[in-house]
């Protein structure tokens, strides 16, 4: 790692769009819960949020620190069920229950790092063991009577702001836009902290990383139990939004999915990339949606879609635009 | 534990296992070839699946004699995918095609969820009840099918592979890609027959496997996830690898789901995944290093 490489100059330049885009989604975010009135809309822009917190607890391992999971509803899932089930079966109070449950999730994310970085797991073999470690924790939620099993479990409704369940949904969204703040924050801490500097080394090139000095193992831990930790504080906004979870939900592939599609499309390693993934995923979703009538499940297969154009044409993101669009050499017609 | 319980537990974990070993062939040979982990290859089999279950239930054809049909269908499938969506979106980076592959996972399983709904089809055969005394077990004969097809179906892809011109060129491109493009093999082309021979494969499974199972749009989550680990289990890239792993991995189902309860068999599979990716990620029987 060069200390002043050009990009770093460049991307001084070109700053201004991308603070213009800052305040721009600022100004936006802040107004949502002035401007709309429909339950519908506000439903979807704090869902909206929520995907940008998940999103961004991605991009800290896998943006930054280049270990893509693809089994983050693991912590997201460990976030929730233990709000859940700290509040249901042992009483304790919902502010307390939500810190304890976000240090639940980052245990779990320390443990499985613990694991497969000790192990030297890497790429695809990364992926394939979070995934794997999700798939055992919903199939555990399902089998143990603690979780409520497949049936589910309902936290009771105590409106009021101790038990940080809103009558008045613009409270969530006020919450899901403070988390996207801190988790924003995060990021733009690991853009010029030390070991965000450590993290990027050793995505870029472990080997070198490492006869730097770099203790590859500490960091990809450290990296791992943040992004565990936003991740579960995402699962307990869920638990009090919905007030009921299963192991589908919790565990299942949808949020893991979620979870990296919002970076990936937005541009992964950027502060603001999950944020706006977010945002254009949910808007182009909910677009296709309405064009064809409501029908389940089309929105998904659209975000297939917009997944390959994007690595085959943006591998940046959107916000890569700057950088011009990555034709794939075959489509080039440059070789046969 | 008696015997009496045990065997047939055994026996029945097997004949599963040779299903599981079935499904993950195809994908075994995507990856000792292409190096890639195809996430879309259970969708690939759903997708297998309805189209055997439409043959059946619209047209009549019996699923077995479905394979010749689905059989070269799904090659040229395989191969448009790999030649015109994957290589191409990927630009050659292991990381990127697994997203590409998750991308055609979640298009293809939506879209038959969108078109044909969640509901659970099955074919009403009459020979799906049929049993076999094996003096200590009854096993079904579209079991006791699936168990040679598996044999029969690695026999073969060993043989194309090791006996051929096509199997040497394939051989070449796996072990040294810009080496086999200096002789005059043309990669991109052997690349995308052998995602077309690996979905074929599984197109072929599919057939095999419909008379004893179901479909569903979701059915090839759960398959995706049982096949990753039977290759690796298996070693990536060996069809021996992911036969053994296969039936190993039946009985360790089979035998979890007798001892710890029916939920809480599932969890051996992945248990025995977590602990072969963690301590042999280059499987069983794999020579290659992760």
């Amino acid at each position: 790692m060069v200390p002043t490489s050009p990009s770093a100059v460049v991307s001084n330049r070109v700053m201004t769009p991308h603070r213009l885009l800052a305040v721009l989604l600022v100004v936006t975010l802040l107004a949502v819960p002035f401007v709309v009135q429909s339950s519908f809309w506000l439903t979807f822009w704090t869902m909206t949020l929520l995907a940008a917190v998940l999103g961004q607890s991605w991009n800290i391992l896998g943006g930054y620190g280049g270990q893509s999971s693809f089994g983050h509803a693991a912590f997201f899932g460990t976030g929730a069920y233990a709000a859940a089930i700290l509040q249901v079966r042992f009483g304790v109070d919902a502010r307390l229950a939500a810190i304890a449950a976000i240090g639940f999730g980052a245990i779990a994310g320390a443990a499985i790092g613990m694991l497969s970085f000790r192990y030297g797991l890497r790429g695809s073999y990364f992926a394939l063991v979070t995934m794997a470690f999700a798939e055992v924790f919903r199939i555990i939620a399902v089998a143990w009577p603690l979780t409520g099993g497949g049936a589910g479990l309902n936290v009771p409704l105590h409106a009021g702001a101790a038990t940080l369940q809103f009558v008045d949904r613009r409270g969530y969204y006020w919450a899901a836009l403070a988390l996207v703040a801190i988790s924003i924050g995060l990021a733009a801490w690991l853009e010029r902290s030390r070991f965000g500097a450590w993290l990027v080394a050793l995505r870029e090139n472990e080997a070198a990383a490492q006869a730097l000095g770099i203790n590859i193992f500490r960091v990809k831990l450290g990296a791992i139990t943040l992004s565990a930790a936003l991740a579960a504080s995402a699962g307990v906004f869920y638990t009090q939004y919905f007030l009921y979870l299963d192991p589908g939900i919790a565990y299942g592939p949808g949020y893991s999915i979620e979870a990296l599609l919002g970076p990936i499309i937005g541009g992964t390693g950027t502060v603001l990339g999950p944020l706006i993934g977010a945002i254009s995923l949910h808007l182009l979703g909910r677009l296709a949606t309405a064009a064809t009538g409501g029908a389940p499940g089309l929105d998904l297969a659209f975000y297939g879609v917009l997944l390959i154009g994007i690595l085959a044409f943006l591998p940046r993101g959107l916000t890569g635009l700057g950088a011009g669009v990555n034709w794939p050499s075959a489509w080039r017609r440059s070789r046969g | 534990m008696s015997f009496s319980l045990v065997a047939p537990t055994v026996i029945n974990g097997l004949t599963m296992g040779a299903i599981y070993a079935l499904v993950a062939l195809g994908l075994t040979l995507v990856y000792g070839v292409l190096h890639i982990i195809n996430f879309a290859h259970g969708s690939l089999l759903m997708l297998a699946l309805y189209a055997v279950y439409f043959l059946h239930s619209q047209v009549g054809i019996d699923p077995y004699l479905a394979i010749p049909i689905v059989g070269p269908a799904f090659f040229v499938i395989g191969y448009v995918l790999q030649r015109g969506v994957i290589g191409r979106a990927s630009h050659g980076r292991e990381q990127t095609v697994l997203l590409v592959t998750l991308g055609l996972a979640l298009i293809i399983d939506n879209l038959a969820l969108y078109f044909w709904s969640a509901d659970t089809r099955t074919l009403d055969l009459a020979y799906a009840f049929e049993t076999i005394d094996l003096g200590v077990a009854l096993v079904p004969v579209p079991r006791a099918i699936a168990f040679a097809a598996a044999l029969l179906v690695a026999g073969l892809l060993w043989l194309v592979l090791d006996r051929t011109d096509l199997g040497k060129a394939i051989r070449a491109v796996a072990k040294e890609r810009q080496g086999a493009r200096l002789v005059g093999i043309n990669v991109d082309h052997i690349h995308a027959l052998c995602f077309g021979i690996g979905t074929a494969t599984v197109a072929v499974a599919a057939a095999i496997l419909l008379p004893a199972f179901y479909v569903t749009p979701q059915v090839g989550y759960t398959f995706v996830l049982v096949a990753f680990t039977t290759v690796v289990l298996g070693g990536m890239g060996s069809f021996a690898g992911a036969l053994v792993g296969g039936l190993l991995l039946g009985v360790v189902e089979a035998l979890g789901g007798l001892w710890f309860g029916e939920s809480l068999g599932e969890i051996a599979i992945f248990g025995l995944f977590i602990l072969v990716l963690l301590f042999r990620p280059t499987g069983l029987f794999g020579t290659k290093a992760a």
